[in-house]
């Protein structure tokens, strides 16, 4: 909401209040100013002046040299190119040192030899447009009118009335009633502790035996959906431009000024809030309004001339043939305000704000009107603004205001009536006030302040409860005022759940193995499945879908974490970063057909959630290999307390390279991820060129099995002897399965078993490879003989031979 | 004799001198088996009984110089050669360590632990709740029925007419008021969505931290007291908030708060764009309608909520000028922090 100073001036005097200080007070009070513009500060020294006469200039045949009048002892002379000019004519004249908007500086220059000490100014050069100065012409310098021949040295400014401050609001959606010139007088006045008056207005009866009930008839068929129709007649219409202030005013305030009838409905509602319509009388079909449902289907163009198909439950202001607007939204093209009308039908009407809002919403026309009623008007004010708007007639000469008004209001609105309870403010505040104070405070909102009880005003419906109340009174004492307290409460023990705790701890284990963290968006587009050659038949295609995206590309949930995952590993290796090594606790989100359990359902609400789930992402290139990742996530399981895990080689998952994948899982099979390289087709859609690893890792099933309960384990009291040999064996058997046998042979003492070589070489032969193994032996009750060590070995060796064929290499 | 002796010893210490001398045939020369101080030692036997024990005591002495001296080259040829090594195992100390690479948290998952920690240490507790919620919690319950123009403000994503993404984090209350009874003292963060393009300043995903009290006797000046104790944890002691009366459908009284800008201390500068505050906050007393809408009397109870964007306090906190880049990922970024 734009308030104009000089509006407000109207109402309540603030003239001895700094800008900047009333800014502040209203903000403090509750109505935020976003900013304020001092319009026309850009223009400076620009005056009227009279040019006394023109010459063509000697050397210049597109010039012509004037001698104006600008008030000054002596006329000075400008020359111009202008040549709408003649002498006699008022015009504006930038003299020599102003300033014009868009940084234009005047300075005494020559043309062609000649001294010019001034330039005519057209409307753009004063930031006017055609709709502010109706009479002037877009190229050429602006004539004033002869009316202002005895304001010559003038000040262009206070003439034109550019002279203006403006404050711009953010009323937030509870205040309705502050979308008015009066409405924020009101809150002006409490805020500075002063008086305000809402003049009554007064329409002269025309006494010429004429009525308004003789022109129209108004029927209210959805008295649910249209709680008042007020409506008056004005005959013998001259539709014309405003006059000067009004437009000024409308200009200031940010709207457009169209012609005096239509100016005075934006008038009148930008002054008292209630939006108002005018319709083309002679456009009504059978003299009669009747505010009705649209019917399913029915046709409307609004006079923007669009076309819309409109809907039951969709309110419509009608005659007996047709629809001529849509009840707070907009005007019909079929009766709008036009050059020739001459006879126009007031509407001030009250409707129902939340069928407004989904008419304008669904119809996508939200107007200024619209968003008026949507946030609920008072019915109070339909017959002020009527007569206000008629007043404005008679001041503006617009036509003669028929005697009477309509006015159908079935049920006229109750007062709501709240308790005064002055200590439970007080302690719901933390603040001590006396009942006094209160009751001035909402007697100067409006309030009736009577026995303890306070009846609210008819504008402020968002009054309702006691907290209304505390807000009301709190606001214009200060929120400042205040005193910071700290709250009484029993001892409890706050803290992360064992759960919370356990994501916190979890991520500084990642950062630790050289892992950064990253963010992304849960939302994906559908494609990224493609992209990551997810299976047509994946079941994780089936994601939960935004009905109203943004875009295809943050379309649907994700259900994976890898698309996400891939596209920033695609991203930093794009912006050439040579190795990066990331992770994600990345929320996926998989539909379901019903809820696992029922007592999720609390609300019994139709719809069901879907499943959110956790999953630990890890994502790199350039930092090792398969067995980098391994090795992660093997110090995961291992943080976890999880001893047990299974990694068995995958090779049909199509996102990962067929020979250079793993399931995890836990010794009882549950499923614990899935690590690999990226599939080269996969890596391809990507544009990577490095070979990129990633591992999707199930966060509640960790969880759910961890161990991390630590126990010490009394250290050795005897030394260990360790052995070491090597296998030929077929590249084809796994080393997990020698290291398997080797824990089955039955040697109690067998302690642990290290890897230390896998060699591949011709002497070996084809498909043959060579795996040595150190293995620890310890006995936890003595020390070891030489003898004891080789008899386990020769047991470990024949176990081997026997189950895998293998023997120790020659 | 004593001549030789003289000599010998001055022969031995001019030998000894030499840095780069033999130290073990010098030894061998003169305290060996065969060495010249033996010799002359093994011809005592020609000499007369008085001139014995003087010849001898001198021969020892001569031997006892000559050992000492030997022993004193051993110490310095050792240290040279020590010093020689040393010098030899010059390194560059100004070449960069090779520490093993230690990976960074996201700045939004720094910044949300330090506010979690914040009220953590007050006794709070961290409720979480779905992203994908139903209208009921994320408006309804919170005083926003349908057609409510306070919906405007949060352009939101849905799924079906009646489940949407959550536009604020604010459900998690809601739910959590349903389950648990009074005294209620939580914060929940977590992400939210509003439909809102992406630029410098918006994102259709974000993340908020909203906290919750609820009990008998909560006033506005605890939600004062609360915030402040915040702000100054979060952003230094010496730092102020401010309330600013606003409406939220869900709090009554509402405001907006502000901190006193941490970067110039409330003077002005470029960060609060003169201003000397800095809006990071919603907040209000819990609206009695929502109290109900979760069986909580508000007669009995009162409570108070707050609210506030952590991709806000975080590029506000680490200078951040474009919220695309906590989303870009960029690890020339991340290890930043």
């Amino acid at each position: 909401m734009n308030l104009p100073m000089k509006w407000l001036s109207d109402f309540t005097d603030v003239s001895d209040i700094d800008i900047k200080s009333y800014c502040d007070r209203m903000t403090a009070t509750g109505s935020k100013v976003e900013g304020y513009e001092i319009l026309a500060s850009d223009i400076e020294n620009v005056v009227v002046g009279r040019i006394l006469s023109t010459e063509k200039h000697p050397d210049a045949d597109k010039l012509t040299v004037t001698k104006t009048d600008v008030g000054g002892d002596a006329p000075i002379q400008v020359i111009t190119a202008a040549t709408n000019i003649f002498p006699g004519a008022v015009v504006p004249v930038a003299l020599v040192g102003a300033k014009l908007p868009g940084g234009v500086n005047i300075k005494k220059g020559k043309l062609r030899g000649l001294d010019s000490e001034g330039m005519f100014c057209s409307i753009a050069e004063l930031s006017l447009t055609t709709h502010d100065m109706p009479d002037a012409i877009e190229n050429g310098i602006l004539i004033l009118g002869e009316e202002y021949g005895d304001k010559i040295g003038c000040d262009i400014k206070d003439v034109l009335m550019l002279n203006d401050t403006v404050v711009e609001f953010e009323i937030t959606s509870n205040r309705p009633d502050c979308l008015s010139v009066i409405g924020l007088a009101r809150e002006t006045a409490i805020s500075f502790d002063r008086g305000y008056s809402i003049p009554e207005p007064e329409v002269k009866p025309l006494s010429d035996g004429d009525n308004v009930e003789n022109y129209i008839k108004v029927d209210i068929e959805a008295p649910e959906l249209c709680r008042r129709y007020s409506a008056a007649v004005v005959k013998n219409v001259k539709i014309a431009p405003s006059p000067l202030w009004l437009r000024m005013r409308l200009r200031a305030a940010g709207v457009r000024p169209i012609n005096n009838i239509v100016d005075i409905t934006n008038y009148v509602m930008l002054e008292y809030g209630q939006p108002m319509h005018a319709f083309d009388y002679k456009c009504l079909d059978g003299a009669h309004i009747i505010v009705r449902e649209a019917a399913e289907g029915e046709n409307f163009k609004s006079l923007d001339d669009i076309d819309h198909v409109l809907k039951s439950g969709m309110l419509v202001i009608s005659d007996e043939k047709k629809a001529v607007a849509l009840a707070g939204v907009m005007g019909g093209a079929n009766s709008e305000i036009t050059d020739s009308t001459a006879t126009v039908v007031f509407e001030s009407a009250n409707f129902k704000g939340a069928e407004v809002r989904v008419a304008a919403k669904s119809l996508g026309m939200r107007t200024e009107s619209s968003s008026r009623f949507e946030k609920g008007m008072d019915p109070e004010i339909t017959m002020k603004a009527l007569k206000r708007a008629c007043e404005l007639v008679q001041l503006l000469g617009a036509g003669d205001v028929v005697d009477g008004t309509i006015d159908v209001y079935p049920n006229k609105k109750q007062l709501t009536k709240l308790p005064l309870d002055v200590d439970k403010i007080n302690n719901f505040l933390g603040v001590n006030l006396s009942g006094d104070y209160m009751a001035k405070v909402l007697t100067d909102l409006g309030c009736a302040v009577e026995n303890g009880e306070i009846a609210v005003p008819s504008w402020r419906d968002d009054l309702g409860c006691m907290n209304d109340i505390a807000e009301e009174i709190i606001r214009i004492y200060g929120y400042d005022t205040i005193e910071a307290t700290r709250f009484k409460s029993s001892l409890s023990a706050g803290g992360r759940t064992e759960k919370q705790q356990f994501t916190v701890d979890l991520s500084e284990l990642l950062c630790g193995m050289g892992a950064s963290e990253i963010q992304t968006f849960s939302f994906i587009s559908p494609k990224y499945y493609d992209k990551m050659a997810m299976a047509e038949n994946d079941v994780r295609r089936n994601s939960v879908v935004i009905a109203n995206p943004l875009g295809e590309d943050t379309s649907i949930m994700r259900t994976t974490g890898i698309p996400s995952m891939l596209e920033i590993l695609s991203r930093n290796s794009n912006y050439g970063n040579e190795a990066v090594s990331l992770f994600e606790f990345a929320s996926v989100y998989t539909p379901r057909e019903k809820y696992d359990d029922e007592s999720e359902n609390i609300h019994n609400l139709s719809g069901v959630l879907p499943k959110e789930t956790v999953k630990i992402m890890l994502g790199s290139y350039g930092t090792g290999d398969f067995y980098t990742v391994k090795g992660m996530i093997e110090n995961i399981l291992s943080f976890c307390g999880i001893e047990k895990a299974v990694y068995a080689a995958k090779s049909d998952d199509p996102t990962f390279h067929p020979g250079r994948c793993a399931s995890v899982s836990l010794s009882d099979g549950t499923a614990i991820g899935i690590f690999g390289e990226l599939h080269p087709a996969a890596a391809e859609n990507y544009g990577f060129s490095k070979k990129v690893y990633i591992a999707e890792i199930d966060y509640e099933t960790i969880f759910a099995n961890r161990n991390t309960k630590k126990q010490y384990t009394p250290l050795p009291k005897f030394p260990a002897m360790t052995r070491d040999f090597s296998f030929v064996c077929d590249e084809s058997l796994e080393v997990g399965t020698i290291e398997d046998a080797m824990l089955k042979s039955g040697v109690k003492m067998l302690e642990d078993i290290k890897l230390f070589d896998i060699y591949r070489g011709h002497q070996l032969g084809d498909g043959k490879k060579s795996v040595s193994f150190k293995i620890t032996l310890r006995a936890a009750d003595r020390t070891l003989t030489d003898d004891e060590a080789d008899s386990a070995v020769k047991k470990i060796l024949s176990y081997l031979e026997k189950t895998l064929g293998i023997t120790l290499r020659a | 004799m004593k001549e030789k002796l003289q000599k010998i010893k001055e022969e031995a210490t001019a030998a000894i001198n030499d840095v780069n001398a033999d130290l073990e045939q010098i030894r061998i020369k003169y305290l060996g088996k065969k060495g010249e101080l033996t010799s002359v030692l093994r011809g005592m036997g020609q000499l007369s009984a008085e001139e014995r024990p003087i010849v001898g005591q001198i021969a020892n002495e001569v031997r006892a110089y000559i050992e000492e001296q030997l022993a004193s080259l051993v110490e310095k040829q050792k240290a040279a050669a020590t010093a020689k090594k040393l010098a030899a195992e010059k390194i560059d100390v100004t070449v960069p360590g090779t520490a093993s690479s230690v990976g960074k948290l996201h700045p939004l998952t720094k910044i949300q632990r330090e506010m979690e920690n914040i009220f953590l240490n007050m006794g709070f507790t961290i409720a979480e709740g779905p992203e994908v919620e139903y209208d009921y919690y994320n408006f309804q319950a919170l005083n926003i029925p349908e057609n409510h123009p306070a919906r405007d403000t949060q352009d939101t994503f849905y799924i079906s007419d009646n489940v949407l993404l959550r536009s604020q984090t604010s459900p998690v209350q809601v739910r959590t008021m349903e389950k648990q009874a009074p005294p209620i003292r939580v914060i929940s963060p977590g992400r939210v969505y509003r439909s809102d393009a992406v630029d410098a300043t918006h994102s259709p995903l974000f993340h908020q931290l909203e906290g919750l009290v609820v009990d008998k006797g909560i006033t506005m000046g605890d939600l004062k007291g609360t915030l402040a104790l915040f702000a100054q944890t979060m952003f230094g002691s010496e730092t102020k908030i401010r309330f600013r009366p606003h409406h939220f459908p869900f709090t009554e009284p509402s405001a907006e708060v502000d901190v006193s800008c941490f970067v110039c201390g409330g003077k002005g500068c470029r960060l609060c764009k003169g201003e000397g505050w800095i809006e990071i906050l919603g907040a209000g007393m819990v609206h009695p309608e929502v109290l109900r809408n979760c069986n909580i009397d508000p007669d009995e109870y009162s409570g108070f909520a707050f609210g506030m964007g952590i991709e806000r306090i975080a590029m506000l906190s680490y200078k951040i000028d474009d919220m695309r880049m906590l989303y870009e990922n960029d690890i020339r970024f991340l290890s930043q922090f």
